[in-house]
């Protein structure tokens, strides 16, 4: 791999440490981003995930290993935490929780009109980030945020990230509780960002659906470690890893896998049902 | 004699009030019974109504018009809406909403401490209401700490433990990984089956094939009813209405399409399965012949 963009190495993190309630988040986490990559970390509830990405814009500094982020070594006490946060994108889960101006186009533009850009360059990258979502600017910029469809809301939070033109940008669970339409929508809104904006991009996520879509690699997270990486056709066709640390597969894979645990020669790291249903056919000599 | 519906909701309008002069109409003359034991999902996308309907069943909202009537109590008698409570607990999508102590089981003992549960009592709900989502380990822990997912099971352990007779999930599932959802469908099931009724909410399809009848509703009215086998061979119409099929529906439609003799209506992975082995051994059968 080139200089990586994002550069994690033997990260540790404990909650509440030297208390009674002490909690190993993160054990020795190491994991390269490469520029303009497409990234997702798996791993069950708990198993650190979203600690972690807390550490790539500076929200936790590392308490022990480093964060190097496009050259940028977080741990630093002099690191500018501002020019930080505005080449790493973070957008949380359940962005549309964090809107908090009365319009659609005010509250996209907060970032870039803190940053102290010129009125005319704020509109130009409010406008540029609603165009990437899927916002019309001259329909929506004027709408009472909490007027919104939960999907257009997320879609305003993403937006608002954008307007920083940050170099990567970082997804907690993108997709959870939207429902399909939202869901495939912001999926390929995310992909394009990634493959024609070039943005490096890194999500966390349960769905698995929406992994085998987008990830072009995958790290899988279990106790706070980082256990394995691989492309998604890897890791879903390691069935024995997921199981073991708790990470469901595509129902799709479910499919092929009780088939191939009845002794049928089936390729289970087929994981669209397309490619499931193409096996079956097979299978069954047509 | 026909068994009387728990939540009867009739002829339901509701809108938000924008501002003055304008208002954004949400439910459009719903009308639905549910009854004691059954098992009822509501699957629409964002904005056709459901999560609004589902908050007219215990009273957080009442209808604009029509009437939403509990074991017998109209959601309208503000003075008995405890009584309506007490029956139809609901578990909403976010939970860090939903959750308001700072050590795990007292979160799950707060409706129980506002209803005046004996200590003893408290603690055998309490500890049934964790085992249930399996989070017993977890019970000295501040909740603000775990994860979303283990939050959400918090929340769901809250309302278990009022033992209501209705279960609500308003999406209850939609921030768990795929593991956490089964975990918590595992208990529905299981609360289910020991007769509690059920009503979710919820977008994803296998979780609907789960129910014992699917209401799919669009722009605020109930558009389409029927058992999940039913709801899900009308594979075009959901399309229209922007909703998923299970993947299992999916796969055995596209098998189906190549070859007429697989069942296309299977919703289950399980019964894709099956379909795999009976057609299987019938070749082998009649090759060997």
């Amino acid at each position: 791999m080139m200089q990586p963009i994002v550069n994690v190495e033997n990260l540790s993190h404990i909650y509440m440490q030297g208390t009674p309630l002490e909690h190993r988040a993160l054990d020795q986490v190491s994991i390269q981003v490469a520029e303009g990559e497409c990234l997702a970390i798996i791993g069950h509830t708990g198993s650190g995930k979203s600690t972690l990405i807390q550490h790539f814009n500076g929200l936790i500094r590392p308490q022990s290993g480093t964060v190097i982020i496009n050259g940028m070594d977080v741990s630093s006490p002099k690191i500018d935490i501002r020019t930080l946060r505005r080449q790493v994108g973070l957008v949380f889960q359940n962005p549309e929780d964090q809107l908090f101006e009365k319009l659609v186009g005010d509250d996209v533009a907060y970032g870039p009109f803190r940053m102290g850009l010129p009125l005319e360059e704020v509109r130009r990258r409010v406008q540029w980030a609603m165009d990437l979502v899927g916002l019309s600017f001259q329909e929506m910029k004027d709408r009472p945020t909490f007027a919104l469809s939960g999907g257009q809301k997320r879609k305003v939070a993403l937006a608002g990230v954008l307007s920083l033109q940050p170099k990567v940008l970082v997804l907690d669970e993108p997709t959870a509780g939207l429902d399909p339409r939202s869901r495939l929508e912001l999926l390929d809104r995310i992909r394009r960002l990634n493959r024609e904006e070039k943005l490096t991009v890194i999500f966390v996520s349960h769905n698995m659906e929406e992994v085998a879509k987008l990830a072009d690699r995958v790290y899988v997270m279990a106790n706070g470690q980082s256990v394995c990486e691989g492309t998604p056709r890897q890791i879903f066709g390691n069935q024995e890893l997921l199981r073991q640390h708790h990470i469901g597969t595509p129902e799709s894979v479910d499919i092929l896998y009780r088939l191939h645990e009845q002794g049928y020669s089936i390729d289970p790291s087929a994981f669209l049902p397309e490619e499931t249903a193409m096996e079956i056919l097979k299978l069954l000599n047509r | 004699m026909t068994p009387q519906p728990i939540i009867r909701v009739e002829n339901v309008s509701f809108a938000y009030q924008v501002n003055q002069d304008q208002q954004i109409p949400v439910l459009q003359n719903v009308s639905l019974e549910v009854f004691p034991g059954e098992y009822v999902a509501i699957i629409g996308h964002n904005g056709s109504g459901k999560s609004t309907l589902s908050k007219h069943l215990n009273g957080i909202l009442t209808p604009k018009e029509g009437d939403v009537i509990v074991n017998g109590i109209n959601t309208r008698e503000k003075q008995r809406i405890h009584e309506v409570r007490s029956r139809v607990g609901i578990v909403f999508q976010h939970p860090d909403n939903q959750i308001v102590a700072t050590i795990v089981e007292d979160d799950v003992a707060f409706g129980l401490e506002n209803i005046g549960t004996s200590a003893e009592e408290m603690k055998t709900r309490v500890d049934f209401a964790l085992e249930a989502v399996g989070m017993s380990a977890f019970r000295h822990r501040p909740p603000h700490h775990l994860s979303g997912g283990q939050k959400q099971r918090i929340a769901i352990a809250g309302i278990l433990a009022m033992k209501p007779q209705v279960l609500v999930m308003d999406e209850a599932t939609s921030m768990l990984d795929s593991y956490g959802r089964q975990d918590i469908l595992a208990v529905v099931r299981k609360l289910h089956r020991e007769g509690m009724t059920i009503v979710t909410v919820t977008h994803h399809m296998s979780e609907v094939a789960e129910a014992d009848r699917v209401i799919v509703m669009e722009g605020g009215r109930i558009v389409l009813e029927g058992t999940p086998r039913e709801v899900f061979s009308h594979q075009e119409r959901l399309r229209e209405l922007h909703l998923d099929v299970p993947d299992a529906s999916r796969i055995a439609q596209l098998v189906h399409s190549e070859y007429s003799e697989f069942t296309p209506d299977l919703i289950h992975n399980e019964e894709v399965v099956a379909e795999v082995n009976r057609l299987y051994v019938r070749q082998a059968e009649a090759s060997g012949s």
